[in-house]
């Protein structure tokens, strides 16, 4: 009979057949893990509420991304007791769906950002960016303050929403058409008006960072900050109960 | 050129084989570069964890810019410049054949190289796509594919003109290595970019799809990388040292095989409790925990092999750099199982615990193996007869020990303090603990952690010096006659 000493007899003297022996090795594992995780529908909840990000908040993200924020700041609540009444409701894979890539992050040298929208105000946010230890004194988190002065401009970022599409996120031909103009407006002192608000519900368009002269990165990356984990409404989706986990 | 084929006793090489080592001299040059700027920029960032005004208030010098530099640097520059060194080193010799492809093997390290520094400078200047240990934008990505497919050419066609019947058990190691990093990196780096002409591109997969993909790369970089490229470095380099064929043929076929099977499942591991289903979890960990077995029989055919030779341990400060190694090879892929079990991960996750435990592998198992590499390989490749000064590989051992010593113990500490902290609640129902207060009690331990680093980084400097002495001023070996004269087996 033959056993793994007798195949691997043959093996280590042919490089081609051990090479084709090494593929199917290694093949296994991710294709078990990896593919079905595409295909069985209940991998990712129906939940209500959640919506692509909007023009100037992807910006925020993409900033989010290029200071390598998630090196040290998880958005994924685990579902224990302390994390929950440290940081809310538990992280549902919805939440993360228009994630290209995901930034749950895997460390925690600051708190978890998954649900910081909202419970700081944008005030506090600048200030924190700016100086960190000016609001927390303990903090250890490196200060921001070129963002305030960075000047930002939608021209590009119609471009970014179509590569999105690409992937599968589903922004529609109207708001790709006007997403350098929302891209300004969302961060405009007086707000951004109707039209807006139809395009991009429930999305919060104000001068983030407390400077109307000029769109800087600090209004992107605020914006971002303030949308962080608002989009599903909690209280009205009770997670355990609506989907057995 | 002396011909070494201590593996094949009794076997006269039908002529001289006129080996390349000139390209294997330049990647170990470019290693012991690599070692000392990638620990250096380590020591930075554990400082301005300590310190956060080192920070310097600039885009450029913040720690989550530097964070990938100082990763890419260690483990892909350092690491990988060793690994494609060694691996033309062993594949030439025992395969006694040439290595294949001309001017491919400089293309390899040109590009090699080329993609280290596109990649640093592209972090410093805000270019990173968030995947861990997979930062490069697209084209920097592309570049490495293309070098890293010649790279497969040229060690897979060395293989195939090779003169002995044979396929080494580094060889193998090698060939999982180079084989399974070309598919995670293709796989894990699917993107759209923005435009042609900018760097920025959108992952093709998002949220749990995109996670699950990252991990299944993340821990397979560890898997494949620094597990299955190293060991092939250990199965030539620990033999050789001792002067001792391997313990257990047969355990190193078991190993192997068991070893790749298993590893590319444990991906998931680094997803606990997330929002990635619960199969995909129980999995990941069932794998990590079956994963203890094949890296304990490797390390248990490490140290094996250095039976009968122990009493080299007191003498021979090479050999002491390649058993410590495999000792925390045994160590850190115990403590990874461990760190697997879901209860466990519920505490170790998102603390420094983690961190001390890949440092655990990275300095003890990959770097000690690679120091141990280096001071085999460069007297030998600059024609020297021994390393230039033993009392200094002595120093960079003790250096380098206590700096891991100081390094882990200090992090398992601030990493189990911190995780117990998060989850205190006191007598009334209330979380003990603000999230700031936990940063604020890791302060000790981020200091004990940078002054680890430093002693660490040392070494590597003093090895660097030693290494330069040796290439440029040690005593050279005599003339030898071309075919080297058969000695009696003593």
């Amino acid at each position: 009979m033959a056993n793994i000493y007798s195949i691997h007899d043959v093996l280590q003297k042919h490089s081609i057949k051990l090479m084709v022996g090494i593929v199917a090795a290694v093949s296994v594992g991710g294709l078990v893990e990896i593919a079905p995780l595409f295909l069985i529908e209940n991998t990712i909840e129906k939940v209500e509420g959640m919506r692509p990000y909007t023009p100037l908040e992807l910006a925020g993200r993409n900033i989010y991304i290029r200071e390598g924020c998630y090196l040290c700041h998880s958005q994924q609540i685990r579902p224990f007791r302390d994390e929950v009444d440290r940081y809310g409701p538990y992280s549902l894979a919805a939440e993360s769906m228009y994630d290209h890539p995901f930034q749950w992050g895997s460390k925690r040298t600051g708190p978890d950002l998954a649900r910081v929208g909202n419970k700081y105000s944008d005030d506090w946010q600048v200030r924190h960016l700016i100086h960190p230890q000016s609001v927390v004194p303990e903090s250890v988190m490196p200060s921001y303050a070129f963002l305030a002065t960075t000047p930002i401009s939608g021209d590009e970022i119609a471009e970014h929403l179509k590569t999105l599409r690409l992937t599968g996120v589903p922004y529609t031909d109207e708001q790709i058409a006007s997403a350098a103009t929302d891209f300004a407006a969302q961060g405009s002192i007086d707000g951004a008006g109707a039209e807006f608000d139809a395009r991009w519900p429930k999305a919060p368009s104000r001068d983030f960072d407390g400077n109307p002269e000029q769109l800087t990165e600090m209004d992107a990356l605020v914006a971002y900050l303030q949308m962080l984990g608002t989009l599903v409404d909690f209280p009205k989706i009770v997670p355990d109960a609506d989907f057995n986990r | 050129m002396t011909i070494s084929t201590a593996l094949s006793p009794g076997r006269m090489p039908d002529a001289p084989v006129a080996y390349r080592d000139d390209v294997v001299r330049w990647f170990m040059i470019a290693a012991v570069f690599w070692a000392v700027v990638g620990m250096l920029v380590g020591v930075v960032i554990a400082a301005q964890l300590t310190y956060p005004a080192l920070n310097l208030g600039l885009p450029w010098t913040s720690f989550g810019r530097l964070r990938p530099v100082h990763t890419s640097g260690v483990i892909f520059a350092f690491g990988g410049s060793m690994l494609i060194g060694t691996s033309f080193y062993i594949v030439q010799r025992t395969c006694r054949a040439r290595l294949f492809g001309g001017f491919a093997a400089e293309f390899v390290f040109w590009g090699y190289q080329a993609f280290i520094v596109m990649a640093a400078l592209s972090y410093v200047l805000g270019g990173s796509q968030s995947k861990e240990y997979a930062e490069p934008e697209w084209y920097i990505d592309l570049w490495l594919a293309v070098v890293w497919v010649t790279y497969l050419v040229v060690f897979a066609g060395t293989i195939m003109k090779r003169k002995e019947p044979h396929i080494y058990v580094s060889l193998w190691y090698f060939l999982a290595f180079i084989i399974t990093i070309a598919v995670l990196h293709i796989v894990n780096n699917l993107a759209i970019p923005v435009s042609f002409f900018g760097s920025k591109s959108y992952s093709l997969f998002s949220g749990v799809q995109d996670a699950m993909t990252q991990w299944w790369y993340g821990h397979n970089a560890v898997g494949f990388f620094l597990t299955a490229g190293f060991l092939g470095m250990m199965y030539y380099f620990v033999p050789k040292q001792a002067e001792r064929p391997i313990w257990s043929y047969r355990l190193s076929i078991i190993s192997f095989w068991s070893l790749i099977f298993v590893y590319i499942w444990a991906g998931p591991h680094h997803l606990h409790y997330t929002a990635l289903p619960d199969w995909v979890q129980m999995l990941g960990m069932t794998f990590s925990v079956i994963l203890w077995m094949p890296s304990w029989a490797s390390m248990v055919n490490g140290i094996m092999t250095v039976s009968g030779r122990w009493d080299r341990l007191r003498t021979d400060p090479i050999l002491r750099f390649m058993v410590v190694a495999v000792a925390f090879y045994g160590m850190s892929t115990f403590e990874g199982p461990l760190m697997s079990i879901r209860a466990v991960n519920g505490l170790s996750h998102y603390t420094d615990w983690t961190v001390g435990h890949v440092h655990s592998g990275a300095l003890g198992w990959n770097a000690f193996i690679s120091f141990g590499a280096l001071y085999y390989l460069f007297p030998r490749l600059w024609g020297r007869k021994a390393m230039y000064s033993e009392p200094a590989i002595r120093l960079h051992f003790w250096l380098g020990t206590i700096g891991i010593v100081l390094y882990i113990t200090a992090m398992w500490a601030s990493g189990i303090m911190q995780g117990l902290m998060w989850r205190a609640y006191d007598s009334l129902g209330f979380l003990q603990y603000s999230f700031v207060e936990t940063v604020a009690a890791m302060h000790p331990y981020y200091a004990i952690r940078a002054v680890g680093g430093l002693c660490f980084l040392s070494g590597t400097v003093i090895m660097a010096w030693n290494l330069w002495k040796t290439a440029t001023a040690g005593e050279p070996v005599e003339a030898q006659p071309a075919t080297p004269a058969l000695q009696p087996a003593e």
